[in-house]
C-alpha cells in the first residue's frame, strides 16, 4: 500500500511533470494502465502499481472549442495515449476548430508556478507513429 | 435492485413549486416546502402523514435535515443520495424499498433551486480537479459537447439533428402554460445562436431557472384510497459509470444501456408499450443518446430519428412533452420535474399536449456528466 503520509499520487505525477515527463500508472498484476493517478489500482484494489513515463504520443478521441467572451476559442480534448489510457488536455499550435478526432498529437508540459501546478498539453505530431 | 416489486407503490401527489424567477431572497428550501404542500394537497394527505423524506440539492448540503426542520416533521426514514440530476429517480427506488419493508408509509421526494437568482456558478460550484480544471472546460457543457462531437464522428449525427431536439422541445413547451419559453424557435435560429462549446450553441443547452418540485409516494393499497388516480412504479434501473468526464468509457454509450434493460425487465413491458418518454435533456445530445441506449432506436440512429420533427408534437414518438429542460424548466437538478411530466401523462392531466392512451410512460434521469443514469417506468391501473 502506498504510504500517503509520505507521498501522494498527485505529488508523484507533478514531480514527473516538473521534469518534463507525463507519467501514468500500471497495475502490475493485470498489466492494465490507468489514469488519473491513484493510491490503489481500480477494479482490483491492488497496491502492486508501477509508475511509467509515457512516450508522449496520442490521438484525439474527441474535442470541443470553448467560447469564452473576449477570447479566441479554446480547445479542450480527450487524448487517447498510445500506452492505452485517456486524459483530458488541449491541443495547442492550431486553431481550436482545426483540432479533429483522430489527429495525432505529442505532449508538451506547461510549467507551473507558485500558484498553479504544471500540466500537460499537446501539439500536432505530424506523422508520428 | 431485484428486491423491488412491480407496482408495489404508486405516486399519489405531484407538483412543481413556483418556477422561473422567484422573489429576491427566496431560498431553495422555501421552494421545496411550497412544492411539498402542493403535492400533499394534490392527493389529500397532510404533513402529519409524511414519515419518509428524500431530498437532494446543490445549494443545501444536508437536504433531509433542512427540509424536515423547515416543515417541522420528524421522518422515520430519510435519504439524501446525491448523484446529480437523477438523484430523485434513485430516491423513488429507495422510497419503494422503505415502503415495501414497512419502514415508512408516505414518502415525499423534494427539490428546490434558486440558480437563476443567485447564478449557476454560485448554485453549483464545481470541485477542483487537477486533471481537468487547468484546461478550463465549461462544465458540464463541454463534457456533453465532446460526447456530441464523438457521436457526429462515429454515426454522422449533425448540428441540424441537435437543433431538431431544441425545436421539438420548444414546440411542446408552447403547449405547456408553465413553460419558461413562450416564443417559437426555428432550426436556423438554433444553429445561429451564440456558440458556447462547439458543437453546442446556447440553444443546445438547458435553461437556467429557479424552481423545484415534490412527489408523494405510498403503498399501492393506500394509493387507491386517495384523491387522484395512482401512478404505479412498474420498473426501475440505475447505474453509475464514472464521475468525471475523463473517465467515461465510451462517450457515445451512456449507462442508460444498463438502467433501461433493468427497468424494462422489472416492469415486464417493452419499448412498444411506452407511449411517452421524459428523457433528461440537459443538452440536445442527451435525448438522442437515451433513445438509442434505452432501445427505442438502433445505436447511432438517434440523430436521424429526431430529424423532420421525429420527437416534436405529431412526430414518431412523444418525448419531453413538457418542453423539457431545454424549454420548460431546468432548475439545476431537473430529474424530479422529468418524472412529474411522465406522472401527469399517465394521469391524463396534460391538456393540449396529452398523449392519448398513455398507460405507460418512462422517465430517464441523468446526473453529473452522463455519470449516473436512472430509469423509472410508470403505469396506470390498467397495467397492473
Amino acid at each position: 500500500m502506498s504510504d500517503l503520509m509520505k507521498q501522494s499520487p498527485l505529488g508523484t505525477y507533478v514531480e514527473h511533470l516538473k521534469k518534463g515527463e507525463l507519467a501514468y500508472q500500471v497495475n502490475k498484476d493485470t498489466n492494465k494502465p490507468f489514469f488519473y493517478p491513484r493510491a490503489i489500482a481500480p477494479e482490483t484494489g491492488s497496491a502492486n502499481i508501477e509508475w511509467r513515463v509515457s512516450k508522449g504520443l496520442g490521438t484525439v478521441y474527441t474535442t470541443t472549442a470553448v467560447h469564452y467572451k473576449g477570447e479566441a476559442p479554446l480547445n479542450v480534448a480527450m487524448i487517447d495515449m498510445d500506452e492505452g489510457y485517456r486524459l483530458m488536455s488541449r491541443v495547442e499550435g492550431i486553431d481550436a476548430m482545426d483540432v479533429k478526432i483522430g489527429l495525432r498529437v505529442k505532449v508538451k508540459v506547461i510549467p507551473g508556478d507558485e500558484k498553479t501546478l504544471p500540466f500537460p498539453v499537446f501539439t500536432p505530431a505530424g506523422d508520428a507513429k | 435492485m431485484s428486491l423491488l416489486k412491480r407496482g408495489s407503490i404508486a405516486v399519489v401527489g405531484a407538483a412543481e413549486s413556483d418556477l422561473g424567477q422567484v422573489a429576491p431572497h427566496t431560498t431553495p428550501v422555501d421552494l421545496m416546502a411550497q412544492a411539498t404542500m402542493r403535492a400533499l394537497d394534490d392527493c389529500g394527505l397532510t404533513l402529519k402523514d409524511v414519515d419518509g423524506l428524500f431530498v437532494a440539492a446543490t445549494q443545501v448540503r444536508m437536504g433531509p435535515m433542512a427540509l424536515a426542520e423547515y416543515l417541522g416533521i420528524k421522518p422515520k426514514v430519510f435519504d439524501g443520495t446525491q448523484i446529480g440530476g437523477s438523484s430523485f429517480m434513485s430516491h423513488v427506488a429507495h422510497a419503494q424499498l422503505a415502503i415495501q419493508m414497512g419502514a415508512c408509509e408516505v414518502a415525499v421526494i423534494a427539490y428546490g433551486s434558486t440558480q437563476r437568482s443567485v447564478s449557476r456558478a454560485a448554485a453549483s460550484p464545481r470541485e477542483f480537479n487537477p486533471y481537468e480544471t487547468p484546461y478550463r472546460p465549461i462544465l458540464p457543457i463541454s463534457a456533453y459537447a465532446m460526447a456530441a462531437a464523438r457521436h457526429f464522428h462515429q454515426y454522422g449525427t449533425t448540428r441540424e439533428h441537435l437543433a431538431e431536439v431544441a425545436v421539438a422541445a420548444r414546440k411542446w413547451a408552447l403547449m405547456n402554460p408553465k413553460a419558461w419559453e413562450k416564443e417559437p424557435l426555428t432550426i436556423e435560429q438554433a444553429l445561429n445562436a451564440r456558440m458556447v462549446s462547439y458543437p453546442f450553441t446556447v440553444r443546445d443547452c438547458c435553461l437556467v431557472v429557479d424552481g423545484g418540485g415534490a412527489i408523494v409516494l405510498t403503498s399501492a393499497a393506500r394509493a387507491k384510497t386517495l384523491k387522484k388516480k395512482p401512478v404505479y412504479v412498474l420498473g426501475f434501473g440505475e447505474t453509475l459509470s464514472h464521475a468525471n468526464i475523463s473517465s467515461m468509457p465510451d462517450f457515445t454509450v451512456t449507462g442508460a444501456a444498463i438502467s433501461g434493460p433493468q427497468a424494462f425487465k422489472m416492469a415486464g413491458v417493452t419499448q412498444k408499450d411506452v407511449k411517452m418518454l421524459s428523457l433528461y435533456d440537459a443538452f440536445t445530445i442527451t435525448p438522442i443518446l437515451f433513445l438509442e441506449d434505452l432501445g427505442f432506436v438502433p445505436k447511432g440512429e438517434g440523430g436521424r430519428f429526431v430529424a423532420n420533427g421525429g420527437i416534436a408534437p405529431g412526430g414518431k414518438l412523444a418525448v419531453n412533452t413538457s418542453g423539457g429542460g431545454l424549454s420548460y424548466c431546468h432548475p439545476g437538478m431537473y430529474g424530479l420535474l422529468v418524472m412529474i411530466e411522465s406522472i401527469r401523462q399517465v394521469r391524463g392531466e396534460c391538456g393540449e399536449r396529452q398523449v392519448k392512451g398513455c398507460d405507460v410512460s418512462l422517465s430517464h434521469g441523468n446526473g453529473g456528466v452522463m455519470s449516473s443514469q436512472c430509469t423509472v417506468i410508470f403505469g396506470s391501473e390498467n397495467t397492473l
